[in-house]
């Protein structure tokens, strides 16, 4: 069978012939900064971290219960009615136990994994998890559909953000 | 809408990295295409360009960059871009400019380079999750695959064994391609000790980090039937975004595809797609997600995904063929020219030109798919001869 696949260019360079001096390159750093408004829902979302709670918003229409809250539906495309709180506690979705941190660096010698999980919490609607780390609990003990609650930072310490919360350890 | 064929087809070699700028890797791969066809660029009426993250260039507005080495340069051009979907979504996006009868004529070029982002492109996918709610928790792009692979495999008892076969297929396939940036087989063992970088994704489940391009000539029919005796159709396209929400959908299984593609079959007449079709492109960046797609693309029962593979259903010779490219674990994964490539393989196996990679029996119908943003969109390309 006579093979007709075009392919023209993609001159591969090892790492040693990239930095010999022989290929040149220039080098950039991109310092970028933002200032992120929290927006209408998210903003009483954080402010309720602080004081240790976890608010959600119900659609009227469809009547979910929320979470993060939203200041509209998106299914129903209709403005959220009431802020309903629910429990700090919840089920593990699903997890991993991560070796990699964020920028694909790796984690040292001794260092604990990252041990993020989608947790469906208590009190919102079926389904509704939000991403957080585990803690407390030895990477091979983790377990689909294990109870978790929330450990949160002393209150001196919590400043309105999703890391008011440490972790979740196994109830 | 008319009727619109696939004409020609190009692409760079896939490499950890390019000496080629993104320009230049897109012109080679244009370049290619349309000589595939014998066509020059005053033949091409419009441009259909797609390129991932602006963030992988640090060059902002990467479109108008890319212009000239699209074969852009005073015609109508437009970029889309919904991050690994782009591949396939650029097919579907050219496909519009022809359907609709405002051009004969469209250059399709997607390329991507992931080297110049230091020290890893992967760092910049921490802002792709929300600012608000999620990146404070400093998640790295793995982790939401592995979360994702994990919920899968728990939900039908698939095991990592299970995953590594399609890692296994795709790099077996993927020796056989010219662009691919591998040379050596791996073992189901291979993949199962490779690093563990977020259980359950080991490091030989995912794709590499590539340089590459791929691009496609599209013509109107009546164009079509000049260039050449055997276009290949555009039967059926297809698309969807599901909700940025990823954390309350549930991930075992890809809703998106599922919407993609049967707004796909239905355009192209496909009412038993595991039947009808021939040939599988589904996106694979990771070796889970092939299956995961599989199943969203209506090609194999959710849950029995797994036994089929075993049963050989999705090998080169099976009855349904699986990436006989390689896909992105075998031939490599420059984000957007990586579902290009899917169309570009549809394209040659349909036509009988696949070489050592063709696919037996004369196949008639093929599917790609891809896959992208933050787990959420699909786009679907159904093509026949």
């Amino acid at each position: 069978m006579q093979e007709k696949v075009k392919v023209s260019g993609g001159t591969g360079l090892t790492e040693k012939e990239a930095r010999s001096g022989k290929i040149f390159y220039t080098e950039d750093s991109l310092d970028c900064a933002f200032a992120w408004d929290t927006g209408v829902a998210i903003n009483r979302y954080l402010a309720e971290f602080k004081k240790g709670n976890i608010i959600a918003t119900e659609c009227r229409q469809c009547n979910r219960i929320m979470l993060p809250p939203r200041l509209f539906c998106e299914l129903c495309f209709v403005p959220s009615g009431d802020w309903v709180y629910v429990k700090d506690t919840g089920i593990v979705n699903t997890f991993s136990i991560c070796h990699v941190n964020w920028d694909a660096s790796r984690i040292k010698e001794g260092e604990k994994p990252h041990l993020p999980a989608v947790i469906e919490i208590d009190g919102a609607s079926e389904g509704m998890g939000i991403m957080h780390r585990l803690g407390e609990v030895e990477p091979d003990q983790i377990e689909i559909g294990m109870k978790v609650k929330a450990v949160w930072r002393p209150k001196a310490e919590r400043t309105g953000s999703i890391t008011d919360i440490k972790y979740f350890k196994p109830l | 809408m008319r009727k619109v064929a696939i004409v020609g087809a190009g692409l760079t070699k896939f490499v950890r990295r390019a000496l080629e700028t993104p320009k230049e890797l897109s012109y080679e791969a244009a370049k290619t295409a349309l000589d595939s066809c014998g066509l020059r660029l005053e033949d091409i009426d419009c441009v259909a360009h797609g390129t991932a993250p602006d963030a992988f260039d640090g060059l902002h507005q990467n479109g108008e960059y890319m212009v000239d080495g699209c074969g852009g340069w005073n015609k109508p051009t437009m970029r889309v871009y919904v991050g690994g979907g782009t591949g396939v979504h650029a097919i579907v996006h050219g496909w519009h400019h022809v359907a609709s009868g405002m051009f004969d004529t469209c250059l399709v070029v997607c390329e991507e380079k992931m080297s110049s982002a230091m020290p890893h492109a992967q760092g910049f996918f921490l802002t792709i999750f929300d600012a608000l709610t999620e990146r404070e928790l400093e998640p790295n792009l793995l982790w939401i695959f592995a979360l994702e692979m994990n919920r899968y495999m728990n939900r039908y008892g698939y095991t990592k064994e299970d995953m590594a076969l399609v890692a296994v297929n795709n790099k077996k396939n993927g020796l056989k391609h010219p662009s691919s940036q591998f040379k050596d087989e791996v073992t189901v063992e291979d993949v199962l000790n490779s690093e563990i970088m977020a259980y359950p994704v080991s490091r030989l489940d995912v794709s590499p980090v590539s340089d590459g391009g791929a691009a496609v000539v599209l013509a109107a029919e009546s164009v079509a039937r000049r260039i050449t005796d055997k276009p290949v159709w555009i039967e059926g396209v297809g698309w969807s975004l599901d909700t940025a929400y990823w954390a309350t959908r549930d991930l075992y299984y890809p809703r998106y595809t599922d919407t993609a593609a049967r707004m796909a079959y239905e355009m192209a007449g496909i009412r038993e797609p595991a039947k009808q079709i021939n040939i599988a492109e589904p996106y694979d960046p990771f070796d889970y997600k092939a299956l995961h797609h599989m199943e969203g693309l209506q090609l194999s029962p959710r849950g029995k995904t797994v036994e089929l593979l075993r049963d050989g259903h999705f090998a080169r010779d099976g009855n349904l063929p699986m990436c006989p490219s390689g896909g992105l674990l075998g031939v490599g994964n420059p984000i957007a020219a990586a579902g290009t490539m899917k169309v570009a393989e549809l394209f040659w196996q349909l036509r009988g030109e696949a070489g050592e990679r063709q696919v037996p029996g004369n196949p008639r119908l093929g599917v790609a798919q891809s896959w992208g943003d933050l787990m959420q969109v699909s786009s679907v390309v159904v093509v026949g001869n």
